[in-house]
């Protein structure tokens, strides 16, 4: 009974992820090789040359997620660090009250959060209308439709996933492990830097995967906040998926987001030195 | 811990600055529940006014989608947590064959892009002949939530000493039992945080669930769709007592955490 | 941890395995499924064999009933059949991606009457035989009712799978607060005077439309060549940086607020506003407007068709036609609605008197015959064309 336990443990999560995200996935995966159209029918074709078409069509929006998704991820980090560090060390018995405050703007749908920063960030509202008013801001400065917005907005909508992983690894620090690299005549900086930050490295990653991934693959920022130049790549595919009903091209840049994102991952769980990735992942 | 006083005073300011940053368009949305409003727009504000506190429930589609809303957020979040946790479990605690298999499958959920797991999951519904609704949601919900509870676990049992639990079956204690009172209670707090984000989720989630939500209307679904013509007042009052309930309960907890000291 | 990797990877080539059989089974591919026209004769066996059931489930776009369902409650008073209103239309596209692969599968939609805006997508029905064919004779209102136009649309000839809801005009609103010029003509919307401050929609066949009307197209009888000539057009527009942004319906407030100042805008959307006090003005373009209509359609599998068609044909009763269409402010298929309004005018205070006057005499809500002459359709587009189509106008709008 004892060996079987793990296998019991896991098994309804097994399931789950099994019949809703494997066979959903295997069948994406036999779309995004097929042509034709919704009207006359999908036709397994084998045909590879799909994902060369849809790449060499939408590379560049594909090259601007990623950066934009970079971008919002590096925001993230630094922003986000302190504040996690403050909680697991300063933050005392009121630890989760903080936790719990910062989650609560997302018990709030996202889609009356980004109103609200289109109205805050309107070009004359409440923010900019008063600075320019002083003569602060030039009269055309606007910050909606631009690529500030948009990188903002998704630094915005998923700081917590960078905060919560970073936060969990922090806590699990002693502060005594601290306190000994200061008696050995450490200073603050250098304590920081040669004990707490390697100690947390793996909360920083388990934050960038949680972010990055989302960041990178998100259309609704764009689609609300974004100009004419910046369209990204989760753009592309709901069009194409719902408006073009373009099912094998749509799939084929569904999976090609997925590989260049497990790419970027590994990469950089390399560059962290970490042997398996896939165990620090689920750290 | 020693350092500048300064350097921590500093630090704590900072923390408020983003906490504050992250809810200021909680503010704006707050604000217009009270905006006395006479055009099918809530964007410029006319007034101050109580009645669309009076009037909260009288768009039925709207108070159905937040029931909608809230019930499969609480639905999904047990479910979720309770696979979650023993997955966890089973990934921290025990050796077993397919870990790496299972940790490929917790990192490719959070990795889907969530349109792509909206379509695969609405073709594979269509092929099985499973009616979508508010089931279909609640599966949906519970397969991008998963993982989070899963990695929060993890982290938190992979710290925990193993000879407490040892030292409870020494003493007579059954499977059930250690697990009770040894080992859940020191996995509560990462259990609640993947409850939280998990129930967070769920209630905020617009993109997958469009794709399986059938002729079910969730909250997020119901303010898209009324974007186009002005969102009624009563949708910020809603979002008001979302989150007035939330600070509560926050205000609550430090209160108890305070007295357990 | 010995060997970690080796594991991962038997590991994942089980994982393949599973998939490879997932994939084997999927790999069968979707089957197409135009449908022929149905016959005469198979159409009035179906409608022969349907009965009244008592019950309709409606399914509409936001803002396209009352909110006490005035109309909706009188009909269930007026033939005991009690309905269900859900607004869940929000696009066409989206809405046809998430019906399609229900009625593929010869499933039902849990809706009787649906309504689609005149397109690509209500094209797909139709052609895909999602659409119900529909019985006139249980449509007396509709016959006696409508508007000799809406009895001669294009896109659905002897009204046979639709009948309108509501029509609109896509046109051109500004802001009179930051526009001092009058604006006339379509190619204010290329001005450089309005460079960054200029909002253009996103929707291929409302885009297209416009650049052809810029360049002294008709779109009704436009060529793949015009497409690409209005391609080019608009993407000038866009590398000149005029344009601030491709909206789908938020350009309303964006111009409300004054971040855009002149944009592609719906007639409806410009008269709530302006009833609001707002400073927008709507224009037709002398160059030409789209108009576009909002119809109703019996999906496929419906359960309550009859039922169906019995709600469709109330809601053409003028009496009712009007109620809707004083919430709607939209262009409504029964011409009778007009005089109707006036005399409710009449007897109406205050507010609402102004209200009414104001709906009555406006050219967004009753368009004249000099306006209907300036209007043209989307494009008519088939399937194959409408794969040349879209990329022309999404390489512009999704750069």
């Amino acid at each position: 009974m004892r060996r079987l336990t793990p296998y019991l443990l896991a098994l309804p999560s097994w399931m789950w992820l099994g019949i809703f995200l494997v066979v959903p996935m295997a069948a994406m995966a036999s779309v995004s090789l097929q042509t034709g159209n919704a009207i006359d029918g999908f036709a397994m074709t084998f045909s590879v040359s799909n994902y060369g078409d849809a790449l060499g069509r939408y590379s560049t929006q594909l090259l601007r997620s990623l950066l934009y998704g970079g971008l919002a991820t590096v925001a993230m980090l630094v922003i986000g660090y302190p504040v996690a560090y403050w909680i697991a060390f300063k933050g005392g018995t009121r630890k989760s009250v903080y936790l719990f405050l910062l989650l609560l703007p997302f018990f709030v749908s996202f889609v009356l959060r980004t109103i609200s920063w289109n109205f805050l960030l309107s070009d004359n509202g409440i923010l900019f209308g008063t600075l320019k008013g002083w003569g602060l801001l030039p009269a055309d400065f606007h910050v909606l439709a631009t690529t500030f917005a948009v990188v903002g907005g998704l630094t915005y909508n998923f700081l917590p996933f960078m905060i919560l992983p970073i936060y969990v690894a922090l806590e699990r620090v002693d502060p005594r492990v601290v306190e000994a690299a200061q008696d050995l005549y450490a200073t603050r900086a250098a304590a920081f830097r040669r004990v707490v930050l390697p100690l947390s490295l793996p909360g920083v990653f388990a934050g960038v995967l949680m972010t990055f991934v989302p960041a990178t693959a998100d259309p609704i920022n764009a689609q609300i906040l974004g100009g004419t130049a910046n369209t990204m790549i989760g753009n592309i595919i709901q069009t194409e998926y719902l408006t073009n009903l373009n099912y094998p091209t749509a799939s084929a840049l569904s999976f090609t987001l997925m590989a260049v994102l497990l790419v970027g991952i590994f990469i950089y769980a390399r560059a962290l030195g970490t042997e398996n990735v896939l165990e620090a992942a689920a750290r | 811990m020693r350092g500048t006083r300064l350097g921590d005073r500093l630090l704590q300011l900072y923390t408020w600055i983003i906490i504050v940053w992250l809810s200021s368009p909680i503010a704006v949305m707050i604000l217009f529940g009270f905006n006395d409003k006479k055009s099918k727009s809530n964007t410029s504000w006319q007034g101050f006014t109580l009645r669309w506190y009076a009037e909260l429930f009288d768009i039925s589609d709207l108070t159905v989608a937040l029931r909608n809303s809230l019930v499969i957020a609480a639905v999904s979040t047990v479910i979720t947590v309770v696979i979650g946790t023993m997955l966890g479990l089973a990934l921290g605690r025990h050796r077993f064959r397919g870990k790496g298999l299972t940790n490929f499958l917790v990192f490719a959920a959070i990795s889907t892009p969530e349109l792509v797991m909206g379509a695969s999951l609405l073709s594979l519904f269509v092929s099985g002949n499973v009616p979508r609704d508010a089931n279909t949601i609640i599966v949906a919900h519970v397969l991008f939530s998963v993982s989070f509870v899963v990695v929060t676990v993890r982290a938190r049992i992979v710290t925990l000493d193993p000879s407490l639990e040892e030292a409870a079956r020494d003493l007579g204690a059954t499977a059930w039992g250690t697990f009770r009172q040894v080992t859940l209670p020191s996995i509560m707090p990462g259990v609640m945080a993947g409850a939280m984000l998990s129930f967070a989720l769920s209630i905020d989630d617009y993109v997958v669930t469009s794709f399986v939500n059938g002729s079910t209307v969730t909250f997020p679904l119901w303010i898209v769709g009324a974007v186009k013509t002005g969102i009624p007042p009563q949708v910020n009052v809603m979002g008001t007592l979302i989150f007035g309930i939330g600070v509560l309960i926050a205000i609550g907890n430090a209160v108890a955490a305070r007295r357990r000291t | 941890m010995n060997h970690p990797m080796p594991r991962t990877r038997r590991d994942f080539f089980r994982a393949a395995g599973f998939s490879a059989a997932g994939l084997a089974l999927a790999a069968c591919g979707v089957q197409g499924q135009k449908a022929a026209p149905p016959k005469a004769d198979a159409v009035k066996d179906f409608w022969a064999k349907q009965t009244k059931h008592g019950k309709v489930v409606f399914a509409n776009w936001p803002e396209y009933m009352p909110e006490d369902q005035a109309p909706l409650k009188k009909f269930q008073q007026a033939t005991g059949i009690s309905y269900e209103y859900k607004e869940v239309i929000q696009e066409n596209a989206e809405f046809f991606g998430k019906a399609d692969p229900v009625l593929r599968a010869g499933q039902s939609l849990g809706y009787d009457i649906v309504v689609m805006t005149n397109g690509v997508q209500l094209q797909h029905m139709i052609e895909l035989g999602y659409a119900t064919p529909l019985d006139h004779a249980q449509l007396p209102n509709f016959e006696a009712n409508a508007g000799q136009k809406y009895k001669e649309r294009a896109y659905d000839p002897g009204n046979k799978y639709t009948v309108p809801y509501t029509s609109g005009v896509t046109g051109i609103a500004y802001n009179t607060k930051y526009v001092d010029d009058d604006i006339t003509s379509i190619e204010s919307l290329f001005d450089p005077k309005y460079k960054g401050r200029v909002g253009m929609m996103a929707d291929a066949q409302e885009i297209g439309n416009f650049a052809m009307f810029a360049l002294g197209i008709d779109p009704e009888k436009s060529t793949e060549a015009d497409w690409k000539k209005a391609g080019e057009k608009l993407k000038a527009q866009r590398d000149a940086g005029i344009v601030r942004k491709y909206y789908d319906q938020s350009y309303i407030d964006a111009v409300a607020k004054g971040d855009v100042w002149i944009s592609m805008a719906w007639s409806g959307d410009v008269f709530q506003r302006q009833l609001a006090g707002e400073p927008v003005k709507f224009v037709v373009p002398e160059e030409g407007g789209t108009i576009w209509t909002d119809n109703m359609l019996i999906p496929k599998n419906a359960a309550n068709p009859v039922d169906a068609l019995m709600l469709m044909d109330y809601l053409y009763q003028p009496v009712v036609a009007a109620e809707l269409d004083e919430f709607i402010q939209y262009v409504t298929p029964v011409p009778a609605v007009q005089d109707l309004l006036r005399e409710k005018a009449k007897t109406a205070k205050g507010k609402d008197k102004k209200a009414l006057e104001e709906m009555v005499d406006s050219p967004l809500m009753f368009p004249t015959e000099a306006d209907y002459a300036k209007l043209r359709n989307y494009t008519p587009l088939t399937t194959q064309q409408e794969q040349v189509f879209n990329p022309i106008f999404q390489s512009v709008t999704q750069a």
